[in-house]
């Protein structure tokens, strides 16, 4: 039965935006508000001998490292990112400095006339040359950001017990994520405190790299998310840079400063999917029986570390997919190179892994003379098996009912017969993924590193606030955060209040990242709504605890790496052009288990966007470096999808209660962007009949494969 | 040099270069910060306002080839019944989630639906394909749009 809270409202920031009245950071005007723009690295990797500056006019200055009050490193995981290059630079669009003043074209004309003599150094290009002793490393001694391993059961047995091993290679590229709005901060100095507005994921993030880089103590700290143009992960760490200069040029000027992104500058500097490389090993025994597998992972990490290594972990964690493979040995590594550092981008390095299964699997299943599907739902995970990390899934696995319900709408089995008998003029091909997204933090991490705290608060009027510093960036919490609260409080919608968060206001309830919001903040706002309720009291403050059932080791990979996951399959139909190998999509569908969907329609627009950003990946998103510089440098040489690119989804929601989200919700962001690319690129096998190891599926590529398999 | 058009129903002047981007004029000089600059090349259709009752792109039409034109932007659209039944229509079929290119695809619509009243998905897919948006995949937009067609009745 459906449950009654996801029946879908209208999205309380619709009209709005709608009407173009919502402030987004660009149109944002302060008194005395000067321009910013940054000076950037021309060259992959060089020592900074000299920057010779044009004459400023009155009114300019130039803002460079000797600026910063406190540390110059951008506070991440490790802290090897400077605010503006410390005599080195190690990527093309890496920041030196920056103009500042009243005009643009004087400010651009500042940049544009300072010049910069470098001495370049030995660069890095790619991981294999990052693996190349001949060069000096970028990063420590090794080039190696994160290295793990992680191991279910006895895998070097299995392999000596081994048939036969099969074994490939893939490769996946580029993503860039044309959030439509540009990144763009304004900080300001008033009173002895700095106030940071922007467009962002993670105002604590933000609020730590400042206290790193003005060594400040955080009274003196304010950061106020404006509203946000989409993120995708884009937004997550990003923004800690930028902010940095602007307050730095802010406490310097004693003026309001504004820097915001233009695209060509966004798309040059900011962070990219992760481009990976991933070996799979499969040992057989005689029967054709999965007894072991290998799976080696190396991703380019670019020019510094940011938030690769728990990329890769969650890349590792999911790398054996939806399925239950015994005896299973997973390496990987991140490595340093001088491309432009890689980040979060939706999905987190699961995409990736994902692709790399499903299509093993895809050709294994060929190989065995058995379809895809078959050999699938052999080795599909299911309630109690352990997890690739030793976990246990706890939760009831609804994938038999959701594949079944897949084949039905999609006319899989049929359609993959009828194609299987085409013509070399008529390629057409029919493709499925299956697939699962881990929800929220690794492990404990929500326990031990981001502690989060909600609040909720009765106004005089009676109205309540929710005080949280998750962010809308266009994937609803303003509505389904205020649906939970007045729901529990049996209060009307509107009488509920989520004002953008400002940290001054505001406890830390987390980064608005992992697809956390809905499953842990708002099981947390339930919590405190329960407590609003029953208690009498004005003001309640909840702090997650760990649910009981988790048990985790993050020093060995060992136990339950995510709280509960989410699951999904895809099916997607293409017809191919005999001549031009051009794709046409002619049919999406999902079915989708993300527990109880706290409104339906925002779980679609979710499902929806996914898909159309999975497509894009798989096909018309082609972002190349080459020798550290982009190849694809603006939206006219990078494509997204257009409306007349893909066509809608069919789209299915599965109810599977999770004692610990609110109403029974778990994570909905990430999970239906991460099986699209496995499922087109299956059916472009099944099409033109070779397999795809490689993402996006290019005419080229196609060309090449198909004469290749000739 | 001086620049005479009518702006939302008003006639405005303007003193200024006539190669300066409408986007910069309507935004700076006219604080209408409702065109939205997304890409800044004509790509992606966030700064779209029509120009006599076409669809014009901002980022890339001089202020100077606006003279003696109708210019009007989300701001003075959102002022009638054609965009409240839009904007309701939106809602309903959840067609916005960032907003950031919305302002864009009402401006869009509107220049399809005054040629077209009744289009199809098709032809809605086709009439929007110079707006880009991030977040929905389309599907909503071209729902809401059609909803729109079809409730807002006499309007188009």
């Amino acid at each position: 039965m459906k449950n009654k809270i996801s029946s879908s409202v209208s999205r309380i920031d619709t009209p709005e935006k709608t009407g173009g009245k919502a402030s987004y950071i660009a149109d944002i005007k302060l008194e005395g508000m000067l321009h910013a723009k940054t000076l950037r690295s021309e060259r992959a990797r060089a020592r900074i001998k000299a920057i010779n500056c044009p004459n400023l006019p009155e009114g300019y200055f130039i803002i460079d490292r000797q600026d910063i009050p406190g540390k110059n490193s951008v506070k991440m995981l490790i802290d090897d990112q400077p605010f503006f290059a410390d005599g080195i630079v190690n990527y093309i669009g890496e920041p030196i400095l920056l103009a500042v003043g009243p005009e643009k074209e004087t400010v651009n004309w500042i940049i544009e006339n300072t010049e910069v003599e470098y001495e370049d150094i030995l660069p890095i290009f790619s991981v294999d040359e990052a693996k190349d002793p001949a060069k000096p490393p970028i990063f420590q001694k090794n080039n190696i950001f994160a290295e793990y391993e992680i191991r279910k059961g006895n895998p070097e047995k299995a392999f000596e017990g081994s048939h036969r091993v099969f074994e490939k290679e893939y490769r996946t590229g580029y993503q860039e994520h044309i959030y439509l709005e540009p990144q763009g901060v304004i900080g300001t100095y008033d009173d002895g405190r700095v106030t940071v507005y922007g467009s962002m994921q993670c105002p604590y993030y933000v609020k730590t790299a400042l206290i790193h880089g003005l060594g400040w103590n955080e009274d003196m700290i304010r950061v106020v998310q404006t509203t946000t143009g989409g993120a995708f992960g884009g937004k997550e760490d990003y923004p800690s840079i930028i902010a940095g200069h602007a307050v730095f040029a802010a406490l310097k000027t004693n003026r309001p400063v504004r820097l915001v992104f233009d695209r060509a500058e966004d798309i040059q500097s900011t962070t990219k999917r992760h481009p990976s490389i991933i070996k799979i090993k499969t040992a057989l025994d005689s029967k054709g029986t999965i007894i072991g597998m290998n799976v080696d992972i190396t991703l380019d990490g670019g020019a510094y570390c940011g938030l690769s290594p728990v990329v890769l972990q969650r890349a590792m964690f999911v790398s054996t997919g939806a399925y239950n493979i015994p005896n299973v040995l997973v390496r990987g590594k991140v490595l340093a190179t001088n491309n432009v550092p890689s980040g979060a981008f939706r999905g987190f390095g699961a995409p990736q892994a994902i692709f790399a299964i499903e299509m093993h699997l895809n050709s294994l299943a060929e190989n065995l003379k058995m379809d895809p599907l078959d050999l699938k739902k052999k080795y599909l995970l299911k309630k109690g098996d352990p997890t690739v990390t030793g976990g246990k899934l706890r939760e009831d696995v609804k994938m038999p009912r959701m594949i079944s319900l897949l084949e039905d709408i999609s006319g899989y089995r049929k359609k993959k017969a009828s194609f299987h008998k085409k013509n070399a003029r008529d390629l057409r091909g029919i493709g499925i993924s299956l697939f699962l997204h881990g929800c929220a933090f690794t492990g404990s991490g929500e326990r031990d590193k981001i502690k989060a705290k909600v609040k909720l608060r009765k106004e005089d009027d009676g109205k309540v606030s929710i005080l949280v510093s998750n962010v809308d960036m266009g994937q609803g919490p303003q509505t389904t955060l205020r649906k939970i609260v007045s729901k529990i409080l049996g209060i009307p919608f509107s009488q509920v209040l989520y004002d953008n968060p400002d940290t001054d206001r505001v406890p830390d309830s987390g980064p608005t990242v992992a697809s956390r919001t809905v499953m842990i903040v708002g099981y947390l706002l339930s919590r405190a709504a329960e407590k609003l309720k029953t208690e009498g009291k004005t003001e309640v403050t909840e702090e997650y605890i760990q649910p009981p059932y988790i048990e985790w080791d993050q020093e060995n990979f060992i136990g339950d790496a995510y709280p509960v996951y989410s699951w999904g399959a895809n099916a997607v139909e293409v017809s191919i052009d005999p001549d031009t190998y051009e794709i046409k999509v002619e049919s999406v569908w999902g079915v989708y288990d993300v527990g109880t969907p706290i409104d339906e329609q925002i779980v679609y627009g979710q499902i929806e966007g996914g898909i159309s950003q999975g497509l894009g990946y798989a096909t018309i998103e082609v972002m190349e470096s080459r020798e550290g510089g982009l190849m694809q440098r603006s939206m006219t040489d990078y494509i997204i999808a257009s409306s007349v690119d893909f066509p809608g989804a069919e789209k299915r929601l599965i109810e599977n209660y999770y004692d610990y989200g609110p109403f029974g919700a778990k994570c909905a962001g990430e999970l239906p962007f991460v099986g699209v690319a496995p499922a087109l690129a299956a059916a472009v096998q099944n099409a033109i009949g070779v397999p795809i190891e490689k993402l996006p599926v290019t005419p080229e590529y196609l060309l090449e494969a198909a004469e290749g398999g000739n | 040099m001086e620049i005479n058009f009518i702006l939302n129903g008003k006639g405005v002047k303007v003193k200024t270069h006539p190669l300066r981007r409408l986007l910069d004029v309507l935004r700076e000089d006219f604080d209408l910060s409702g065109v939205k600059e997304g890409c800044g090349e004509g790509e992606c259709g966030a700064c779209a306002v029509l120009v006599d009752g076409e669809l014009a792109l901002s980022c890339i039409t001089p202020v100077g080839s606006v003279e003696g034109t109708s210019v009007v932007t989300i701001e003075g659209y959102r002022e009638t019944a054609k965009y409240r039944a839009l904007e309701e229509a939106f809602s309903a079929t959840g067609a916005v989630q960032c907003g950031f290119c919305t302002p864009g695809f009402i401006i869009a619509a509107e220049s399809l639906l005054s040629k077209t009243p009744r289009p199809t998905p098709n032809e809605i897919r086709e009439a929007i394909s110079g707006n880009l948006c991030r977040c929905t995949g389309y599907s909503g937009i071209v729902e809401g749009i059609k909803r729109a067609s079809e409730r807002g009745e006499g309007l188009w």
